[in-house]
């Protein structure tokens, strides 16, 4: 009995990730040892990340970079090579309503560029060969009853494709955009997001991939004064998946809520970054990445930094990361990161915690009954269920959740 | 009228230092209406019992029976055996994430009943028992155990044995760690349940105190997986006194043929 009781307090107690504590305190970059770096390039702070629309600024990462660390290079040559896309790779279909223009933008042309400065290799060939981008606009004050829906089909495991996107919601406007990407390709893809002052803009970037996809992408917003900008990256298929979500502000009383949802089978890597850059005072941002893995191999990364600069006086932000590992064999990189150059804010918190399904929590729900492919979905679906409700698109939600389902059905075998 | 019955169970683990032997011949027979008191120090293999009644896959049975009704449970799943009417309250409930207790509980009915309760009914049933349980309503929107007391967790338990109206329920030291007022709340939980007439209890436990508000009709003492003495409820009171330590190792059982009560 005292053995039984020693090893539930382990196991709740103990961090998850080796050198990793529940508060992630110990990966703040301020305290990481420069002389004991290993070749890791360290910067005093995330505003010193290169950005730049030159291809000839980025090298081609060897993977001992600080924003490589982590990602298998090895496999994303094609990806990372200054090349145009393949003829007819991806199709592109959009239901929009009648009040949305569309149009597009060539390099240079306002407002692309604008937001989305390139700050890997990946997305600055991304939007180097990408001649027109899409150009998404809500006018001023509409009111989208129906979302925008972008349907990315890739036609080829291996073949490349490009493309930059710009979603700009006009003043006041309230819309949701769905960035749907199914099929499989080689897929670069850049989102610039421009919320313009008093306006409320969704993105939701819903990864739906062959087995056998990769897709590396950069989404950079600007929220304007009093703006509300929601962005949800939900990844379930692909191979490689690589998804930046950035926002900084360019007024005072925006708000930013960057969500993520993701479940990583054997051999899939699923990489989230996000990056607030609080460079305004009084906004708010809110980030909340949750993911499931299950499988050999399945490997997921999550990285969150806030930066809170020193004009930025009165901003309130949280960045949470929780993980849910279901089987052995899995590994979940979570890193928090929070720079705070002024003591004058309402609140900055941070949080990473990596829990596991164990055979105690089934043997717990089975003696109530409950089948063990029951207890499995019943455990996964409200972990994961609180992001999908924040999608608040009924359809959407009823897809995601059956995608779910479907990765659960995959280890019942 | 139904009964679990164990014969001449031999349970034994895995360890480090190989196949350990815990429990060395343990038989009982619980009927409807009964409750049985299991009483012994630590490590005597208490817990292993009922563990192993509910199909925890770390013990495995070596030898003899367990059956409810004549079926055998030894071959049902841990579900299966829930399904069929037994109840594990267990000594250390765990948390499991993402999962709310309204939403668990009624899928748990529904599992056990075979089909889903009446909505209606069933959220009254709910709050009814949470409040005579003085569990807060908002545990229900809470997640399975998370972040519970000690206490808190236990109440959830007996909550759970009421909304479940198993055939025989298995209380492993549900009265540790709880104090006098939460021993109480959850004894009468157990009464309740017992008092719908439908349910044996089989009540684990180190110390007398819980058999002051739950009474036991017979009370068997376990020591080094096997049981040493039986009796009725007079035994407990006797135990309360003189404690374990005329059991200790080399003195031998002080009552000879185990099972010779319910004879």
């Amino acid at each position: 009995m005292t053995a039984e009781a020693t090893t539930e307090k382990a196991r709740i107690g103990a961090p998850s990730i080796e050198g990793f504590t529940e508060e992630g305190e110990q990966l703040v970059p301020a305290k990481v040892d420069r002389h004991h770096s290993h070749g890791v390039q360290v910067m005093a702070s995330r505003a010193e990340r290169l950005t730049s629309h030159d291809v000839a600024d980025f090298a081609l990462p060897n993977g001992r970079e600080e924003e490589w660390r982590f990602t298998p290079v090895r496999e994303l040559a094609n990806l990372l090579s200054d090349a145009p896309s393949d003829a007819g790779v991806l199709n592109v279909a959009i239901e929009a309503p009648a009040a949305v223009v569309q149009r597009t933008l060539h390099a240079g042309e306002a407002p692309r560029g604008a937001t989305l400065v390139p700050a890997d290799r990946a997305a600055v060939v991304a939007s180097a060969n990408t001649d027109d981008a899409l150009h998404i606009q809500i006018p001023a004050n509409a009111e989208l009853d129906e979302p925008v829906r972008v349907v990315l089909s890739g036609n080829g495991a291996g073949r490349r494709s490009n493309s930059h996107h710009v979603i700009e919601a006009g003043e006041n406007s309230r819309a949701v955009v769905i960035l749907e990407h199914d099929g499989s390709a080689d897929h670069n893809g850049n989102v610039e997001v421009f919320v313009r002052g008093g306006a409320q803009l969704t993105v939701v970037s819903v990864q739906l991939w062959e087995d056998d996809a990769k897709h590396l992408a950069q989404h950079d917003a600007e929220v304007a004064k009093d703006a509300v900008y929601k962005h949800i990256a939900v990844t379930l298929g692909g191979k490689i998946v690589r998804l930046n979500s950035n926002v900084r502000f360019s007024g005072e009383g925006a708000e930013a809520e960057l969500l993520g949802l993701y479940f990583a089978d054997a051999g899939q890597h699923l990489e989230h970054r996000s990056f607030v850059d609080h460079n305004m005072p009084n906004c708010k941002s809110n980030v909340l990445y949750k993911g499931a893995l299950q499988g050999k191999g399945a490997h997921t990364v999550w990285v969150g930094d806030v930066l809170i600069q020193k004009q930025a006086e009165g901003t309130d932000s949280y960045e949470k990361n929780q993980n849910l590992v279901l089987t052995d064999g899995c590994r979940a990189d979570s890193v928090p990161n929070l720079e705070i150059e002024t003591g004058l804010i309402e609140g900055a918190g941070h949080a990473s915690a990596t829990g596991r399904f164990d055979d105690e929590h089934l043997f717990y729900l089975m003696a109530r009954g409950i089948p063990e492919d029951v207890a499995r979905r019943l455990v996964v679906r409200g972990f994961l269920n609180e992001i999908i409700q924040k999608i608040n698109v009924p359809a959407l939600e009823d897809r995601l959740t059956e995608a779910v389902e479907r990765e659960l059905a995959a280890t019942d075998n | 009228m139904s009964t679990l019955e164990i014969k001449d169970l031999h349970v034994s683990i895995e360890t480090e230092q190989g196949t350990k032997e815990i429990l060395k011949g343990v038989s009982l027979t619980i009927r409807t209406g009964e409750t049985h008191a299991i009483m012994g120090p630590n490590g005597s293999g208490k817990s292993t019992l009922a563990s192993t009644i509910a199909g925890h896959p770390r013990y495995t049975v070596t030898s003899g029976s367990i059956t409810l009704d004549g079926e055998d449970v030894t071959e049902m799943s841990v579900d299966e055996r829930a399904r069929a009417g037994v109840f594990l309250a267990m000594q250390y409930p765990v948390e499991v994430p993402g999962v709310t207790m309204t939403n668990f509980l009624r899928t748990a009915k529904t599992a056990i009943d075979g089909e889903a309760p009446k909505l209606r009914t069933w959220t009254k049933d709910v709050k009814d028992a949470m409040e005579k349980l003085r569990i807060d309503a908002d545990f229900a929107q809470r997640n399975v155990n998370e972040g519970f007391s000690g206490g808190e967790k236990k109440r959830v338990e007996i909550l759970q044995l009421e909304l479940f109206k198993p055939k025989f329920a298995v209380l492993d030291e549900t009265d540790s760690g709880l104090d006098v007022d939460a021993l109480k709340v959850v004894s009468e939980g157990v009464n309740r349940a017992h008092a719908e007439g439908n349910m044996g209890t089989l009540l684990i436990t180190h110390y007398t105190r819980i058999l002051r508000y739950i009474k036991p009709d017979f009370v068997h003492v376990f020591v080094d997986g096997q049981v040493v003495e039986e009796g009725g409820p007079e035994l407990a009171d006797r135990l309360e006194e003189e404690g374990y330590d005329r059991y200790a190792k080399g003195a031998g059982p002080a009552v000879a043929a185990p099972a010779a009560v319910q004879a």
